[in-house]
């Protein structure tokens, strides 16, 4: 390749964002903003799936958490009336354990997971494909036949969680009025009109 | 492909789904006999996917979906026992309930989904449905919890069993994720290849491994990663704590082995270590809270993660002995769990939980019968011969000591005698203290009978342990 290694210009871009919105979730303290860094920080990781050829990812990312999750989040975090006072409450008191922990677990995963273990010289990058290479093809193919078990087990936990939600949510109210649309269609003159024979009134003085 | 193998997952797939139709078309209606649509049939389809594991059940190791399933004697023994013990534990829960009107369709649907979550997670070969039949395990049981939504201790429990819960799939999850960049594969029986072939460099296996036993130490609820569990077993309704300390601890010792022994077998020496310190934690913190818990759901928490100390004790070993032992004491554990909350389900009525020990007073007066199966119980999970909890504390103890590890041994025998003392502290309370009012116990017929036949299963197996030892002797052969 010659010239200006446009993909790795591309890589460190997004890779700067990716880290500087992530950080940006942690330590602004509007969890409204928190939330659209959350959204930054997925479309940045969602263009370094790009690079790996990886599309169908890369576009589901951006269609299912961005377009979906993250905005019911956000509604749910305008609803809630949080108490950013009481978030904060405990911050310094925590500061030096929790940053002892931070920092050495960074040390520890450094060193376990860094270039000298999965670098280019350890583990060969990925060969680049044609470009009628179709990720999603792939991907499809080996979905239902070779994995098959396991994706029908995550349709499984889906529905699980679907009858989760609606036992937990559905409150049958004995009070609550609801209207029934069949029966008031089918409503008869009968059923509401009421025609009471009655005998003329006659006057035969008032009583007081 | 070789889908025969996989019909009981199959046939309890369908059956959940047709359980939940079935519900919630008919079993809304005024007729008594729809709205126990459901509760028949689950039992039905507990026994009938019995019947067909043990049809189908190959007669050596088998896998099937390209190496992601996989049926042996371990899968059969623990689906049995899994089919067995939630049989047990719906027959117990359903007066419970009933009083309560907590009698759902959706209770024995989620039940039916917990059932397959276990069952997948015991036929796994693969991290990923190992993963999956876990989270699909867990999210049953989190809602399982939640169930009582006028209780605000069952709301209470259900977040921090989820909170917690989502925690330790993610330590798991990150582990597993560990292990696949180093071995480069998914498979358990790949991964055991890779690890003993990577001779010199193991710092990113054992890195992964650390999360892997983390993970699978907050499942089983072992110390220190037993903080939900008092919590959460007192917080849910009684009928599903049961459910909750019994069928699921079988599959989580089908998680610990397949993915210890079977995944990383060859970095045995590191995980021995960690499980040791995390026996000895579990037994030492389990046997001396218990005996300050005056909530009977809250000891028998204890009192598990004592149980799950011990039963870490045989994988410790590392042979197939020890792996028996560890079965063997899974097993009974499960089965004297399902009897002991089977006798506090049976001294509670509506607006009464009798969750505190206090409420067991005098019990031999009220039933005398039952105050001898909880004595029998009792005595068992205190491990005083001949009863069957004796031999399964005896058979981790010995593949212990056979691999040199007295002190260990020593140390969880110290731990028992102290354990002892809650134990026959319910006995002292049921025989020799008097109760202020006689509330004499009343029950079904079902409860009553399988509740017997529970406690004369622990004495039967306690007089032979031999039988039920040599089944899951041959597991491991």
């Amino acid at each position: 390749m010659m010239g200006l290694p446009y993909d790795l210009i591309v890589f460190y871009l997004f890779a700067s964002i990716l880290v500087v919105a992530a950080s940006m979730v942690i330590f602004v303290r509007n969890p409204v903003h928190a939330a659209l860094f959350l959204v930054l920080s997925f479309f940045a990781s969602s263009a370094i799936w790009m690079l790996l050829e990886a599309e169908f990812l890369a576009i589901t990312l951006i269609l299912v958490y961005v377009g979906a999750v993250m905005v019911l989040f956000l509604f749910v975090v305008m609803m809630l009336d949080i108490d950013l006072a009481v978030l904060k409450e405990g911050f310094v008191k925590f500061l030096l354990i929790g940053g002892v922990i931070a920092v050495s677990m960074l040390g520890l995963m450094i060193s376990v997971v860094g270039p000298d273990k999965f670098g280019a010289d350890q583990i060969t990058p990925p060969a680049r494909h044609a470009a009628d290479y179709s990720n999603t093809e792939e991907l499809g193919r080996v979905l239902y036949t070779d994995y098959v078990y396991a994706f029908e087990i995550a349709a499984v936990i889906l529905l699980v969680a679907i009858i989760a939600a609606i036992m937990l949510s559905l409150r049958k109210s004995r009070s609550a009025k609801t209207p029934n649309i069949s029966k008031q269609v089918s409503v008869k003159k009968e059923d509401r009109l009421r025609i009471v024979k009655m005998d003329a009134v006659t006057d035969k003085g008032e009583r007081s | 492909m070789n889908y025969i193998i996989a019909t009981p997952e199959i046939f309890m797939l369908s059956m959940a789904c047709i359980v939940l139709l079935a519900d919630v078309y008919l079993g809304q209606g005024e007729k008594v006999v729809y709205r126990k649509l459901a509760y028949w049939l689950s039992l039905a389809t507990l026994v009938f996917t019995f019947i067909l594991t043990w049809k189908v059940s190959p007669a050596s190791s088998q896998n099937a979906f390209n190496g992601l399933y996989v049926s042996d004697g371990l899968s059969d023994v623990l689906k049995y026992f899994i089919y067995g013990i939630s049989f047990t534990v719906i027959i117990y829960s359903r007066e419970y309930l009933e009083e309560r009107s907590l009698f759902k369709g959706e209770y024995f649907v989620l039940i039916l989904f917990a059932v397959l979550g276990m069952m997948i997670m015991v036929s796994a070969a693969n991290f990923l449905p190992m993963y999956l039949g876990l989270e699909l395990l867990s999210l049953a049981m989190y809602a399982l919890v939640a169930m009582h939504r006028e209780s605000r201790e069952a709301s209470e429990a259900a977040m921090k069993y989820f909170v917690l819960g989502a925690i330790a799939s993610g330590m798991l999850l990150y582990g597993m994720s560990m292990i696949y960049g180093a071995t480069g594969s998914l498979n358990l029986t790949e991964i055991s290849a890779a690890v003993a072939s990577a001779q010199n460099d193991k710092m990113l296996l054992t890195f992964g491994l650390v999360f892997i036993v983390a993970g699978i130490a907050f499942k089983l609820g072992v110390a220190p990663f037993h903080m939900w569990a008092p919590d959460v077993y007192q917080g849910a309704p009684t009928a599903i704590t049961m459910f909750l300390g019994t069928a699921p601890k079988l599959a989580g010792f089908a998680l610990a082995y397949r993915l210890l022994v079977d995944g990383l077998g060859g970095l045995g020496m590191d995980w021995q270590q960690m499980l040791t310190i995390l026996a000895v934690l579990s037994i030492a913190v389990g046997n001396v809270i218990a005996l300050s818990q005056t909530n009977i759901k809250r000891m028998l928490a204890y009192s598990t993660i004592a149980h799950m100390g011990y039963m870490l004790l045989g994988l410790i070993a590392g042979t197939s002995s020890g792996y028996a032992a560890s079965l063997f004491y899974t097993i009974t554990y499960t089965i004297m769990t399902a009897g002991a909350f089977g006798i506090v389900i049976l001294n509670s009525r509506n607006g009464h939980e009798a969750d505190q020990l206090d409420d067991l007073k005098g019990l031999s007066q009220r039933s005398p019968w039952f105050a001898l199966i909880m004595l029998i119980l009792m005595f068992s999970m205190a491990g005083v011969p001949p009863f069957v909890g004796f031999w399964s504390k005896w058979f981790v103890l010995k593949e212990v000591v056979a691999v040199g590890h007295v002190w260990l041994a020593a140390v969880a025998v110290f731990f028992a005698i102290i354990g002892a003392f809650y134990y026959l502290r319910i006995i002292r309370l049921m025989y020799f203290d008097s109760v202020d009012e006689s509330v004499t116990v009343t029950a079904s017929a079902d409860l009553k009978f399988t509740l017997s036949l529970n406690g004369i299963t622990v004495l039967l197996l306690g007089i032979m342990p031999s039988a039920l030892l040599g089944i899951c002797f041959a597991v491991f052969t």
